[in-house]
Formats: structure tokens, C-alpha cells, sequence
């Protein structure tokens, strides 16, 4: 019974999400098709619509689609391989903790994204200094719940093992590995995410290619509606993206 | 009984302090004691908290070296986890949450370097032992804190060493599950010829289970005084209702009242707890 209301429960909170959706989507409509709104502003959804299947039909988006996502791809790379080493050997000593990771979280409170004009000077305009930005945004999140998920495993667990003659190595595979997983899991899709944003947030700010910079192409030469496709474009990648990592981190942490 | 010769574990002389001396965290654990585990007998620590009886079986078991003072397994001085030998099981709950209950019992067996195709028969034969054969593919997390004690001793029985350290194991249960696991318990280990030192604060489960308890001192603890409790094995559940228990749990009490007395004044001294 409680099951069954539990269910009831999800659906209807289902339902409302829906609903406060497809409200904004009726207010858009009503405002551009019959408050004078200017097109200019907000440009008519349906004229969107249009504009959208004409993007996704004529493989306009391929070139910008695929420098961005490499960007992600090997900044996130690199802030995966980077932040689990480090993180896993600052939690191997209780004196690095104790140094690194007040340090750390310090930085990741600090706006990295003002270092992006530094990294234009230093990587250029290219997908470089994308890569940069987006590696060290990411960085953060990953290493420091590394050094979390390693750093504070259950002295218990770590005591049974070794009066049962754990190695090192199996140590590491059976006990610190599955004890810290789902911590490092959860800094990794915060560092997915992040990564997402700031390489998106940079192409906007200063680049030569990307989806961030065909939409403020766009914008500056007055393409209202086509920029609107682009970003329900990009929308729906990032939710693609954002909600496959985190069924990956769900279906990871089920036990 | 066993003869005087057949020594089990042998402690000899054994002190042990936190930190370092002068420190405000220094704290004296245990003093000069030393002690003789007949094989196969159940030797019961108590004491008042703080009085160093875990730290005791931690250095009996080889995860932790005393400050002074050597212990014996066997003739094989103990310098670290002895996995053949010694199997613990803990008061807290250290079964790995991300194993099922079959999976936790085989990773033990894991670590100990029994051959892949003994894992599976040897530790279901140690959950059917403690009644668990129809909850191995359940995780920790859904089972309640007796089942998982019972666990954890499927996991230590399975390793077939010959000395058993169990550090408060019912210590987290309720009275009523204690006193089943404790009934339990007496039977399993009637029929093996294993040699357990077990430390608990209760009195009746100490007299209960116990071949002797060794009574500590309040801190920095030693050990005061041994009681016998001459009674077969397994034991009957009525053995609570006669005068002997009731004597015997008296004098216990007796011994250990002063010294519960002692530790709550020195309670206001910070240090780790025994």
C-alpha cells in the first residue's frame, strides 16, 4: 500500500513538472503571438520550432556540436585522471589532508572564470583555452571528493580487513576503493557538469568556434529565432548529457 | 580441562600508553599485566569502561603493539595480524555494506588466501552455523543489528582459526537479543574447540558464556583478580536461574563495583576509550 502511494506520490509530482513546463511554453506563445511582444526580443516558439528542424535537419550544428563536446571531452578527461591521482594520494596522509584540502576548497570558492581573459593570452582564441578553463573548473569538485571519499573511510572497515590479512593491494580493491566510490562518483558528475557550463560560458565570452559562439553570432547579427533554436539546442544536450551521468551515478551507487 | 602446559595465547608483562608520555593526551591503557589462554577455554574480560580490556584483546590479536611486554600465540611471537590464527569479531558493525552477506563472509577468506573453490561450502556452512543460510544474498543495511552479529561470526568462524577475540560483539543489541545470541553462541562453541577471549561489560553474559573471567582494574588496568565458572558447556538456559549463577554474579559484582567506583571519578580525564 505505501508502495502504491508512493508511486501516486511520483506521478503527481510528475505531472506537475510537466505542467510548469508546458505553462512557461503557453505564456511564450501567448506573449509573442498575441501580447506585441517584439520579435526581435523573444521570437514566436513556433517560428522556433521551425527554425530547429531546419538546424537539425541541415547538419548545421555538426561542426560547433563536435568542437564542443571535444573541448568537454578532454578537459573532463584531464581533470578525472589529474584530480583521482592527486586527491587519492593527498588522502593517503592525514598530514596532506590537513594541508590540501582547506587549500583547495579555498580555491574552488574563488570565481575561476575570471582567469578566463589569462588563458585567452596564454592558449588563444582556439578551443585551448576552453580546455584550460574547463579542466580547472572541474578539477575542484573531482579532487577534493576524492580525497573525501578515500580520506574517511570507517576506521572499522579498515581494521576487520587487516586482522583478516588484507594485502595492500586488495585493501585498496575491496575495502578503500567500494568504500570511497560513490563519494568520487558524485565529484565526478559535479566536475561533468561544471566542465559543461564553463566551456559553454567561455565559447560565449571569447572564441572562434562552438556552440557558445554560434549563439552569440547569432545574437549580434540579429538571428533572433535561429539563436533560439540553438540554445533549445544546447539545452537539450546538456539535459542529455547531465541526466545520462546521472543515471550512470545512480545505477553505480545501487546496491 | 586442558592441562597447565597447554597454553593458547600468552601474555607476558604487557603495558600499553596513548600518545606520548607529558602529553595531555597521554593515557596509561594498561599495566604490567600478563595472562594465560588455556586452548579451548572461553576467558571472559571485564571491567569498567576505559579499564583497557579492549586494548588487551587489540594486542592479543597483533593490531596493536604494546608499549612493553610481548604476547605468545602458539610459540609464534605476535608482531602483527596473525589472519591464520586469530579471527576477531567487532562490536561495531564491520561488515562491509556493499557486500551481501555471503560476499562479506567469502571476502574474509579473500584476505586469509583460502583457495577459490572452498570459499563457497565454507561459508555457507558457517551461515547455516549461525542461521543466516537464508539471508546471504541480503545486504547488511537489511538486516536487523542481531542478524548482523550473527554475521559477522559466520565471517570469523569461517576463517577456522583456532583463537576467537570478540570485542563486545552484543554489545549494540537489546537485552533480549543478547541474551539468544548469547544462548546461541554457547552451543556453536560447544561443539568446536576453538579458544575465544571475549570482552563484554555484562556481568550475566560474562558468567554466562565464560570458562573464567579475568576482572580488570579501573585505568590504567590490569587484571585483578580470575574467577572460575566450573559449569558444562553447552549451557542451559536455565543455568541463569540457579544459585550458583546468582553467586557467582555476585562476587563478580563485588570485584567489580570499587572499580567501576574509581573509574567514573577518573571519567572526567580525557583519553581514548579502552
Amino acid at each position: 500500500m505505501s508502495a502504491r502511494s508512493e508511486q501516486r506520490g511520483r506521478w503527481a509530482s510528475r505531472a506537475v513538472q510537466l505542467g510548469f513546463v508546458v505553462g512557461l511554453l503557453a505564456l511564450w506563445y501567448l506573449g509573442t503571438t498575441y501580447w506585441g511582444i517584439s520579435h526581435l526580443l523573444l521570437p514566436n516558439p513556433v517560428k522556433v520550432w521551425h527554425e530547429l528542424r531546419d538546424v537539425l535537419a541541415s547538419g548545421d550544428y555538426l561542426p560547433d556540436l563536435r568542437i564542443t563536446l571535444t573541448e568537454l571531452a578532454t578537459a573532463f578527461a584531464i581533470s578525472c585522471t589529474a584530480g583521482v591521482t592527486l586527491g587519492y594520494v593527498i588522502s593517503r596522509s592525514q598530514y596532506l589532508i590537513r594541508v590540501f584540502e582547506p587549500l583547495l576548497a579555498g580555491i574552488y570558492s574563488v570565481p575561476i572564470i575570471l582567469f578566463l581573459p589569462l588563458y585567452v593570452l596564454f592558449f588563444g582564441l582556439g578551443p585551448a583555452s576552453k580546455i584550460a578553463l574547463g579542466t580547472t573548473i572541474s578539477f575542484f569538485p573531482i579532487v577534493l571528493n576524492t580525497i573525501a571519499g578515500f580520506g574517511y573511510v570507517d576506521k572499522i572497515f579498515i581494521v576487520a580487513a587487516r586482522s583478516m590479512g588484507a594485502s595492500d593491494v586488495q585493501m585498496f580493491r575491496h575495502v578503500l576503493l567500494p568504500a570511497a566510490f560513490p563519494v568520487i562518483l558524485t565529484g565526478l558528475r559535479i566536475g561533468f557538469t561544471v566542465a559543461l557550463l564553463s566551456i559553454l560560458g567561455s565559447e560565449t565570452i571569447a572564441s572562434l568556434a562552438g556552440l557558445g559562439h554560434r549563439i552569440v553570432h547569432l545574437a549580434e547579427a540579429m538571428e533572433t529565432e535561429r539563436m533560439f533554436a540553438y540554445i533549445a539546442f544546447v539545452v537539450a544536450i546538456a539535459v542529455v548529457l547531465n541526466s545520462l551521468t546521472s543515471g550512470l551515478e545512480r545505477r553505480a551507487k545501487r546496491q | 580441562m586442558s592441562s597447565a602446559t597447554d597454553v593458547a595465547v600468552r601474555v607476558e608483562g604487557v603495558s600499553h600508553s596513548f600518545g606520548e608520555p607529558g602529553d595531555a593526551q597521554h593515557v596509561r591503557a594498561l599495566l604490567d599485566t600478563s595472562l594465560k589462554v588455556k586452548r579451548g577455554e572461553l576467558l571472559c574480560l571485564i571491567g569498567p569502561s576505559g579499564c583497557g580490556k579492549s586494548t588487551l584483546l587489540n594486542v592479543i590479536g597483533g593490531l596493536l603493539i604494546p608499549t612493553t611486554g610481548t604476547v605468545e600465540v602458539g610459540h609464534t611471537p605476535v608482531r602483527g595480524p596473525l589472519p591464520r590464527h586469530i579471527a576477531f569479531v567487532f562490536q561495531e558493525n564491520a561488515l562491509f555494506p556493499w557486500c551481501t552477506v555471503m560476499e562479506n563472509v567469502k571476502l574474509g577468506m579473500v584476505f586469509q588466501g583460502v583457495p577459490r573453490a572452498e570459499q563457497e561450502p565454507r561459508a555457507r556452512k558457517a551461515l547455516e552455523a549461525v542461521g543466516l543460510a537464508e539471508f546471504m544474498g541480503h545486504y547488511p543495511a537489511q538486516l536487523s543489528g542481531g542478524m548482523r552479529q550473527r554475521a559477522a561470526l559466520a565471517r570469523a568462524l569461517s576463517l577456522e582459526t583456532g583463537i576467537l577475540l570478540m570485542d563486545e560483539p552484543f554489545g549494540a543489541l537489546d537485552e533480549q537479543t543478547r541474551m539468544i545470541l548469547g544462548e546461541d553462541l554457547s552451543v556453536l562453541l560447544s561443539r568446536t574447540e576453538k579458544t575465544i577471549v571475549f570482552v563484554t561489560h555484562s556481568l550475566g553474559e560474562a558468567v554466562f558464556l565464560a570458562d573464567r573471567v579475568a576482572v580488570f582494574s579501573a585505568r590504567p588496568g590490569t587484571i585483578k583478580e580470575i574467577i572460575d565458572i566450573d559449569e558444562p558447556h553447552p549451557r542451559n538456559p536455565d543455568f541463569v536461574t540457579t544459585e550458583k549463577f546468582a553467586k557467582l554474579r555476585n562476587r563478580l559484582y563485588g570485584l567489580l563495583h570499587e572499580e567501576i567506583r574509581k573509574a567514573v571519578s577518573q571519567s572526567a580525564v580525557v583519553g581514548p576509550q579502552s
